[in-house]
């Protein structure tokens, strides 16, 4: 019995060789298509990632606490974003497009949004500036109401002052 | 000493300024009868094109805004389709303004509640901000000059459109 034969003598018949070319011819053209048939890209970031640093707009609340019907949809919006292997950059910029800068938890630190983070470290600075000036002035201040040897000695009592504070102190002498 | 003063009175002026035109911003819009209605163009939607209100002027106009999500909007979209078949051959139109959503699930909602009257889309809540609006849906009818005619903060049916929208539309013709 030739190859072929030994082959083809594991079917038994015509109809069930014809199923497996059949199959075989699937398979083979089948598996192009699914190596290059969009497979899903790496995620670069989690939604649970998303969901902290973003809001649910009609909640006033972060989107990870939020739990209205609004809230839900977002979810939806940022899961599919994120399994398409959008960068959590991206992910955020595609929210504002839908839902409004209201979005953001934070600020950009971009434009007009870079004063939120600007400010505060302005007035944090002024603060410690005029904080150090103060002290200094204190200080200086306190220096100069020290009283000197030269108005200690102006200051001692003198003539019959000095007689009687004598006398009493005699007194206590033991 | 007194430059010093004077310099820390106009910080805490500075303080009390700020805070109180946060506080004043932060409170929603009051628009009331007989104001224009807030207008700005807007994309339709599904696009491409563009649309407003002022696109209608000449018209009554009942504008409706709406959210995906939210379920009254469901059960009030064949409502409103109802009353724009009745109506259209008048000079009376219906409008939607899509607020608070993001465009495919709008999209998927009109594939599921088909309306003919045209629908534009606001991103975000900066349409639902311009008309004081506490949630949605909500209905405007504006007179044919632009003023606001009815405000209804909440779903519409076929008996008040009948009752308070219809009346308010007839008497003026």
């Amino acid at each position: 019995m030739s190859f072929r034969w030994a082959f083809y003598g594991l079917l038994p018949d015509k109809a069930h060789r014809n199923v497996l070319c059949a199959l075989i011819a699937a398979t083979v053209l089948a598996a192009p298509a699914s190596a290059t048939g969009a497979p899903q890209p790496a995620p670069q970031t989690t939604v649970n990632a998303i969901e902290a640093e973003v809001m649910c707009p009609i909640c006033g609340t972060l989107l990870e606490l939020a739990e209205s019907p609004q809230a839900r949809r977002e979810k939806v919006f940022v899961a599919k974003l994120v399994a398409e292997g959008k960068s959590k950059a991206e992910v955020k910029d595609a929210l504002v497009a839908q839902y409004g800068p209201s979005v953001l938890a934070l600020p950009k630190a971009s434009g007009f949004d870079l004063s939120a983070y600007l400010v505060p470290i302005l007035a944090i600075a002024i603060a410690a500036v005029a904080l150090a000036f103060s002290v200094l002035r204190w200080r200086r201040s306190g220096r100069a109401s020290e009283p000197s040897a030269t108005d200690a000695a102006a200051e001692a009592p003198r003539g019959e002052d000095a007689e009687r504070l004598e006398a009493d102190l005699s007194r206590y002498d033991l | 000493m007194r430059a010093r003063s004077l310099l820390a009175f106009l910080a805490v002026l500075a303080v009390v300024g700020l805070l109180a035109f946060g506080l004043l911003n932060k409170g929603a819009t009051k628009i009331a009868v007989g104001d224009p209605v807030p207008d700005k163009v807007l994309p339709a939607l599904p696009g491409p094109g563009r649309g407003s209100i002022a696109k209608y002027r000449g018209k009554w106009v009942l504008v409706n805004l709406w959210a995906s999500w939210c379920v009254p909007c469901r059960q009030e979209a064949p409502v409103l389709q109802r009353f724009y078949e009745r109506n259209r051959r008048t000079d009376t139109m219906v409008l939607g303004i899509n607020v608070q959503d993001n465009e495919d699930d709008a999209n998927t909602f009109l594939r599921e509640h088909p309306t003919a009257y045209p629908q534009l889309r606001s991103v975000g809540d900066e349409r639902s901000a311009a008309f004081g609006s506490t949630g949605v849906p909500e209905n405007f009818l504006v007179e044919p000059d632009g003023d606001l005619a009815l405000i209804w903060r909440g779903p519409v049916d076929d008996q008040f459109l009948r009752e308070r929208v219809t009346p308010l539309i007839k008497g003026s013709q």
